[in-house]
């Protein structure tokens, strides 16, 4: 009876992933999306599509939407209006039960990792395979084994949280977001606060990681350079919206004013050097002076 | 004046409202806590774990101050009891004070300075480094993996706790009474045997010690949970807790006394 629990559990996994991996839809595609947070919008007529087997970037300042719209295609906040859908499904139709299934094929990397700070790096790793399969021990074992060796740390399983660097902890976290082999990982500011030699290390790593599992990526993030030689499409956000897309050749010979200045990282341009104040004059002299 | 009065008024009506608002909030989340409570028991290692965090780790200031307050009841019982010829009956002084009053309610209190303060800060720097949402987004929920284990283990631990503080109290008064002071041995425990009620006495004093731990494990986890994720915020959410929790212990003791001890 076992047995025939485990096949059937094992058909039902296969339905679930055949027809996800030979659609030709986009794994996530958002449409005419808004969200208002206080009654202050936040994003405004996004529409993006990320293909099957593609890297994608967004990119833009801080403050202007990315983490936002990560957050939503994850189904952590709820849009006002339009919608996000992954794998044809619409997030925000979802119940928690149906929410936590979706999730279950997403992968998440946060931006200072969000290791569990109690646990060893190897129990990190394991922590979703022991939460939502049955597998047995010795194989969650080898399972972990294989993940830390993709990210390099195989040599660093019984160390805790607290005694790796800020590019291991990035590591073990892409280790632990890899673990039940996502149709989609999300990669929120991958590259900050590192050293251009693991920034580098982190780069190809998406970049192999996506190929070789055959799912999709996107990566939030501010690092131009880094991450226009590891992904195949762009968009650009400023102020809510999606202010230019292409692909990373097209980015880099773009003429628009904010993308130029945001990839050529000019300190003035549509995006102002100075925070919005009185006139300098007035404000030094006094309006009587101005 | 008029619309310094009608702004005063507005902001007192919108401080009321608003802690009403999080009031209700913290009831929800209670009862999402208590719904979600079922891993804590079926994987029951996890609040095993907090037990120990919690609990046993609470022991040596539970001990220690319940010798000391034992102690000084044993003084002040004495010089009290003895005005009056009665210095025998320092048993029954040191148990009942023990086990229907001070043992609940000042181990509540040092639990929820030790213990509710640590539940407090652990949840709140999670959800500050984001961990709490790597969960969500791993497809576990919170509050049944990190809150309700948490508050079930501060529910379990504070009867233990207060009934250890009780009887290092008991030992203590002991110490001082009968070994110090040189009470008679026999009287001491013979009177406290024949005065101490379980019913009236001991079992009231668990029913009081099992509010607080629900009382004490509710506002702990609620306040991490609903901290700001900054620094400040989980300062601000750890010294509340501490706060609430002693007051609410206070007022919650006697309104328990009043219904329990009527007339008694």
């Amino acid at each position: 009876m076992a047995g025939t629990g485990g096949s059937d559990r094992m058909h039902a996994f296969a339905k679930q992933r055949i027809p996800s991996l030979v659609s030709n839809e986009p794994l996530v595609k958002i449409s005419d999306l808004n969200f208002t947070y206080d009654r202050r919008p936040i994003l405004t007529g996004i529409n993006m599509t990320i293909p099957r087997g593609k890297v994608v970037a967004i990119m833009g300042q801080s403050g202007c939407g990315k983490t936002t719209t990560l957050r939503l295609i994850g189904g952590q906040l709820k849009p006002s209006q339009g919608e996000v859908r992954f794998d044809g499904q619409a997030m925000h139709e979802l119940d928690t039960d149906g929410l936590y299934a979706v999730r279950r094929r997403m992968g998440m990397l946060f931006q200072f990792g969000a290791l569990f700070t109690d646990i060893s790096v190897f129990d990190n790793v394991a922590f979703q395979m022991r939460e939502h399969t049955n597998l047995p021990e010795n194989m969650i074992r080898d399972l972990v084994l294989l993940k830390l060796n993709a990210v390099g740390l195989r040599g660093a399983q019984n160390l805790m949280p607290s005694e790796l660097s800020g590019g291991m902890a990035r590591r073990v976290a892409l280790a632990r977001a890899i673990a039940l082999d996502p149709l989609l990982m999300m990669y929120d500011e991958p590259f900050t606060g590192l050293d251009p030699i693991t920034m580098g290390i982190i780069g190809q790593l998406i970049r192999k990681l996506n190929d070789a599992l055959g799912g999709s990526s996107i990566i939030v993030t501010h690092d131009v350079q880094e991450s226009l030689q590891i992904v195949d499409y762009v968009y650009f956000m400023a102020d809510g919206k999606v202010v230019a897309e292409g692909t990373p050749d097209e980015i880099r010979a773009s003429d628009k004013a904010y993308v130029h200045q945001f990839v050529w990282g000019e300190m003035d341009g549509p995006v102002p050097f100075q925070y919005p104040s009185a006139p300098y004059r007035e404000q030094i002299y006094g309006a009587a002076h101005a | 004046m008029l619309d310094s009065a009608i702004s005063a008024l507005r902001g007192l009506g919108t401080r009321v409202t608003s802690r009403i608002w999080r009031l209700g909030f913290a009831s929800r989340f209670l009862l999402a806590t208590l719904l979600y409570s079922g891993t804590s028991f079926r994987r029951f290692f996890l609040t095993i774990r907090e037990i120990y965090f919690t609990g046993v780790l609470s022991l040596i200031i539970i001990l220690v101050s319940g010798l000391f307050v034992g102690m000084v009841l044993g003084l002040q019982g004495y010089d009290t009891l003895q005005r009056y010829g009665s210095s025998e009956a320092l048993g029954i002084l040191v148990a009942l004070s023990l086990v229907r009053e001070l043992g609940p309610v000042v181990s509540a209190l040092l639990f929820a300075s030790r213990a509710g303060s640590a539940i407090t800060a652990e949840i709140g720097l999670m959800k500050a480094t984001e961990q709490l949402s790597a969960m969500e987004m791993m497809a576990v929920n919170p509050i049944a993996r990190v809150v309700a284990p948490r508050f079930w283990a501060g529910v379990i631990s504070m009867p233990l706790l207060a009934a250890l503080f009780s009887a290092m109290g008991i030992f203590g008064g002991y110490l001082v009474g009968v070994q110090l002071i040189g009470v008679d041995e026999g009287s001491f425990w013979s009177q406290m045997q024949a005065s101490v009620d379980f019913r009236e006495d001991i079992v009231n004093g668990v029913i009081k010690s099992v509010v607080f731990g629900i009382i004490v494990s509710w506002i702990a986890v609620f306040e991490g949970y609903d901290s700001e994720p900054t620094a400040e915020g989980v300062s601000g959410a750890t010294t509340r807790t501490v706060v609430t929790s002693s007051l609410a212990i206070l007022a919650a003791d006697f309104i328990l006394t009043a219904f329990m001890f009527r007339g008694a």
